[in-house]
């Protein structure tokens, strides 16, 4: 049985002995150095580029701007091709830009046969603007006379309204008390270990290998061939190891770019290794929120209504666009699946680096509102918040108004059970009344999420596996299924293990994705990876054993019915005994003269279902108020997400996401300038993302329910675990010093703010406390 | 990549002040975690550099036999940690090299690199403020003792004249003996940042009342500072929790904090106030005191 069980990963060894290959580690030989030349303002137009001087630093080979690169403007978002008009990506960018939306655009390109050669060029190429006022506040980019950021396009990018559960003004009506919160989260980064980084060459003049660090191989493929207006099979992209992407990559971002240089410079490799600076201004980020909420409760704590009004920023180019505040608002049908419910969102084009995918797309602004509020209302009412929360949320059963379907596996009320048990909730509520005063207190926090395990029916979700016997008697698995860091080879080899009823070491996942050779998949994002491969692993597993007993019936002049593997041998279901092991029949089914052939499967398989995942955190804080700090004693992450395959990564993905949303929650911001657009702190000293010192001990916990739709009753996981804490930090807060603090991130200067508009700083190094 | 045009490694003080001397462009390095972030940006004035990195010359802790303690300007954060004098005698050293950065830059970061350097940030500069550390400086004409204090010409700018090294660093048996020092620095991150303000205290009680108080502080002014009013407002004062408040009240008028993109005035007042009370407090602490 290998599903459930904490082997151990297949790329464990090759990373930390470092022999595992990530893209930087691929070169060719005169590989030559790309570096982008980026506006120094956030909106105008380019008047003039003089590329003189640059082309005269010795080793430089090209440069190329805005008016070399193709005219036709195409879509990045790492979205699989949608066939109705709704579901379209915005096609806004170009390869090189005249029109600049953010300090940072790109204008020219400049190849050179190293870095430094490439950067002092870049450096030389001189650009002369007209400028305009930078759009950054949405009332100025919603105002009437707002200059378009995209000509032609509305900077509303896109927006949506749904209601279900009901008539909303009536169950506002209705309800005995409304409570109304404004909330605001910050734009942050990914941040992930490796940035982006791609080359490209021919290796004939037809076709173009590209090798990146990319979550989306196959959509990467597509959209390079739309860029480029070259038909898809003449791109093949290639994905080596990853050092993570969270998102950031679930977007073109260079692989139209390294094209394109490769294809003008006859085929010659041409790389973009972008610095970390470049990477958090210029690739993508999490779109900031405004959002508006309403809560409408009765006495007994039943929520009866509640109404959200969103503001998302997507920055200088949709990527993502709008489809981040759609996602964002949908989770809520399924946490609190009886209240009526209306979202409203907008989602608006301004002068400020992109956003993007960013884990858990849009859930995290959306569920901090939401849990704050219903925080707000809990205790309006004066009710315990888990109490309240108990009553109110989703368990199996429910319908999921928004989707109309069953919700078929929940064990949120477990979760919010035994997180309450951990933190001792109810012993510390009274411990902690005598923190409640002076200039350090405590406090405990609580709030809920649910998510989605992929994104049917907004886009397709197909994932392909083919499986191979080997003539030793092990397998090689194919699949699309991306692996980005997060541990998707290693359970496509459980499930394989699982169903086949093999040793997990004699299951081999091809590591590296090769578009001409690896099945389709559209790639790891969506937390969506191991739930809709495991129907095609399923499958392609299960058809595979039924070839390899079907020949063991042959060998034998058995019926295959009698016939079953157990451990890798093919055994009499009527004795348990052994007939063979599997090297013996793989052997046969390869060279005997007659029977058999290589024993293969191949499944391509759509996932027409959407299981909702459940969890919750419980935090533990102190403030110290005249430090403006605070400190997470403890904190626990709680999840459902149906069959846990492999408990320790499971538990990374836990951590990594709880350590994420703690980032959220407390330090980390793009802090831009709202006169000019620039961005102060794209660099690792001053985006405030946590260190290990800075985190508490990490606790998690899984309630297993078996989700029916999936291949081995597993949910989403990958991304939820960063969506819970802000909320619950930000409650914890409020316990702790009855203040609400809707803003994100509880930074010491928003503490600050915080503490002086209720008077317990004077601002001059005074206390009131 | 770095644009490196010249990189000599010197084998002595001496050779190094020669090489600077013959280069005027020439600038030192020692651990390189200032001098290659300056590179990396693209900064033109690094590009020809003489290495004084693991001089053994300038290397090594030690207490002298009139007990002044002699501290290596090429000591790295993690010697100093793991000094047994720097440990007993002025353990507000470790507090600060303990702050600075992660175990990666503390094994080569020098303390010479973290005053020369000149920010007001540095992590050790206030504890050497309220030390009264001297400085040697050694130079083609010989060697001279500057106090730390006078050292500091403004922000990136130190009082190094053409081809001086500054070679040790010397705090006298007065300045350490019998007293108690803190080091409490305040950033938004645990490790791996830059103090918005960083506070040091060193204090020396007899009978119930402070008889010597020095108090310094880092970013509360362009260069790092000593809190002259305050120190004088409190000496002698009985050591009840009145003094935390005499000390809060007068180091405002010593500060001179700016409002810059980091972090703005009004909050680094708010915490010089509360970091004066509390780093008193703690080396109170180390004394054996308690207000009372
Ligand atoms: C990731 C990171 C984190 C950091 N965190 C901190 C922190 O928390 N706190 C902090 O204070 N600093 C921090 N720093 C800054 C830096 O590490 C320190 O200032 C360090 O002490 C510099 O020492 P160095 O030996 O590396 O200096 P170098 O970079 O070699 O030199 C710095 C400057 O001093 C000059 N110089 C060096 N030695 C001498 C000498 N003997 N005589 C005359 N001039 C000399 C050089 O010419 C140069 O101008 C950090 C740096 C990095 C990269």
């Amino acid at each position: 049985m290998a599903v459930g069980k904490s082997v151990k990963r297949i790329d464990a060894v090759a990373k930390v002995t470092g022999r595992a290959r990530y893209t930087e580690d691929f070169f060719e030989p005169d590989m030559l150095t790309a570096k982008y030349v980026r506006s120094t303002i956030a909106h105008g137009r380019v008047t003039a580029v003089n590329t003189d001087k640059a082309r005269q630093i010795e080793g430089v080979e090209a440069v190329f701007t805005y008016e070399d690169v193709p005219q036709t403007t195409f879509a990045t978002a790492g979205h699989p091709m949608a066939l109705s008009e709704v579901h379209k990506d915005v096609e806004d960018r170009l390869l090189l830009t005249r029109d600049v939306r953010f300090m940072g655009d790109e204008i020219a390109i400049v190849v050179a046969r190293n870095e430094l050669a490439a950067s002092e060029a870049a450096g030389l190429v001189e650009v002369e603007y007209e400028t305009y006022d930078p759009l950054i506040d949405p009332e100025d980019i919603l105002a009437q006379d707002a200059r378009p950021i995209h000509e032609g396009r509305s900077n509303i990018v896109g927006e949506h309204n749904y209601t279900f559960g009901g008539d909303v003004d009536q169950a506002f009506d209705q309800a005995d008390h409304v409570v109304e919160g404004r909330f605001a989260t910050a734009m942050v980064q990914h941040c992930q270990l490796e940035n982006h980084i791609a080359h490209a060459y021919m290796d004939d003049l037809d076709k173009i290998v590209i090798v990146s660090s990319t979550q989306i191989p196959h959509i990467a493929r597509r959209i390079v061939g739309e860029a480029l207006g070259m038909p898809l099979s003449r791109i093949r992209v290639i994905k080596p190891f990853l050092g993570g992407g969270f998102g950031n990559k679930q977007d073109v971002v260079l692989e139209p770019m390294v094209a394109f240089l490769t294809l003008k410079l006859n085929g010659r490799a041409v790389q973009i290794n972008m610095t970390r600076e470049e990477c958090m201004l210029c690739t993508r980020n999490r779109h900031p929120f405004y959002i508006d909420v309403k809560t409408g409760v009765m006495n007994d704590g039943t929520l009866v209504a509640r109404d959200m009004d969103a503001i998302s920023i997507t920055g200088a180019y949709a990527s993502h666009g709008h489809a981040i505040a759609a996602a964002g608002g949908s989770k809520q049908s399924s946490l609190y699946p009886k209240a009526a419910t209306r979202f409203h969102a907008r989602t608006l084009y301004a002068n400020i680096p992109v956003a993007g995918a960013m884990r858990a797309y849009g859930t995290p602004q959306v569920i901090y509102a939401l849990e704050c509020a219903t925080e707000d209302a809990a205790r309006k009412i004066g009710m315990d918040p888990v109490e309240f929360r108990l009553k109110n949320v989703a368990r199996q059963g429910d319908i999921n108004l928004l989707s109309n379907k069953e919700i078929l596996s929940c064990g949120l009320v477990e979760c919010l059970e035994r997180g309450r048990d951990f933190i001792d909730w109810n012993r510390k509520k009274k411990d902690y009344e005598q923190f409640k005063t002076g200039p350090i207190r405590k406090g405990l926090g609580v709030a809920c999420l649910s998510y989605a395990s992929g994104t049917y029916p907004v886009c397709v979700e197909i994932a392909g596996s083919r499986i191979a016997l080997n003539q030793d008697g092990t397998v090689h698995v194919l699949v699309g299924a991306t692996e980005i860091g997060q541990g998707s080879d290693t359970v496509v080899a459980q499930m394989v293990a699982q169903t086949l009823s093999f040793p997990y070491e004699d299951v081999l996942v091809v590591q590296a994705q090769d578009t001409d050779v690896t099945p389709f998949d559209t790639g790891a994002y969506a937390s969506r990876q191991a739930y809709v491969v495991s129907n095609a692993v399923f499958k392609a597993a299960n058809q595979l054993r039924d070839r390899i007993l079907a020949h063991a019936g042959i060998m034998t002049d058995e019926d295959p019915k009698h016939l079953d593997i157990v451990n890798a041998r093919i055994v009499d279901n009527r004795t348990s005994e052994a007939v063979m092991d599997m090297k013996t029949l793989a052997i046969d089914s390869f060279y005997h003269k007659e029977r058999g052939g290589q024993l293969t499967a191949e499944i391509s398989y759509k996932t027409t279902t959407n299981a909702p995942v459940f969890g919750c955190t419980f935090v533990d804080v102190t403030v110290d108020i005249p430090l403006c700090k605070i400190t997470v004693n403890q904190i626990i992450n709680v999840h459902d997400s149906g069959v846990i395959i492999n408990p320790v990564q499971a538990a990374g993905q836990v951590h990594g996401g709880a350590f994420m949303g703690l980032g959220a929650a407390l330090s980390e911001e793009f802090l831009i300038d709202p006169e000019s657009g620039y961005v102060y702190n794209n660099n690792l000293l001053d985006y405030k993302f946590p260190t290990f010192t800075d985190v508490p001990p990490l606790n998690h916990d899984f309630v297993e329910t078996f989700e029916p739709t999936s291949g081995y009753g597993n949910k989403a996981l990958g991304e939820p675990p960063v969506v819970s804490p802000p909320p619950a930090i930000r409650n914890a807060v409020l316990d702790a010093t009855g203040i609400c603090i809707n803003t994100l991130p509880m930074s010491p200067h928003t503490l600050f703010s915080a503490f002086k508009s209720h008077g317990f700083l004077d601002g001059k190094g005074g206390q009131h406390v | 990549m770095f644009n490196i045009e010249t990189h000599i490694k010197a084998g002595s003080v001496q050779e190094a002040i020669s090489l600077l001397m013959e280069n005027p462009n020439a600038r030192l390095i020692a651990g390189g975690t200032d001098v290659l972030i300056k590179l990396r940006e693209g900064k033109p004035a690094f590009r020809h550099l003489v290495d004084i990195h693991g001089l053994a010359e300038l290397n090594g802790i030690e207490k002298l036999p009139d007990n002044t303690l002699v501290i290596g300007s090429g000591t790295t954060f993690t010697q100093a940690i793991e000094s047994d004098i720097i440990q007993t005698h002025i353990p507000i050293l470790t507090d600060a090299a303990g702050s600075v950065g992660g175990p990666q830059i503390r094994n080569v970061a020098t303390i010479g690199g973290n005053i020369c350097n000149g920010v007001t940030s540095a992590d050790s500069a206030s504890p050497l403020f309220s030390l009264n550390a001297l400085l040697s400086l050694q130079g083609p004409d010989g060697t001279r003792h500057l106090p730390i204090a006078d050292f500091y010409k403004g922000p990136g700018r130190v009082d190094l004249g053409p081809g001086e090294i500054l070679t040790a660093i010397r705090i006298r048996p007065e300045d350490y003996e019998q007293a108690f020092g803190y080091y409490y620095k305040y950033a938004m991150r645990n490790a791996m940042d830059i103090a918005t303000i960083g506070c040091a205290v060193c204090l020396k009680t007899s009978g119930g009342t402070l008889t010597d108080y020095r108090l310094a502080f880092g970013v509360a002014g362009p260069v790092p500072i000593r809190c002259r009013e305050a120190e004088k407002a409190v000496k002698g004062h009985p050591l009840t929790p009145a003094l935390l408040e005499k000390i809060a009240a007068t180091v405002v008028r010593d500060v001179n904090p700016r409002t810059s993109w980091r972090a703005s005035k009004e909050f680094r007042l708010n915490i010089i106030t509360e970091l004066s009370k509390r780093a008193t407090k703690k080396a109170l602490t180390r004394a054996g005191e308690e207000l009372s």
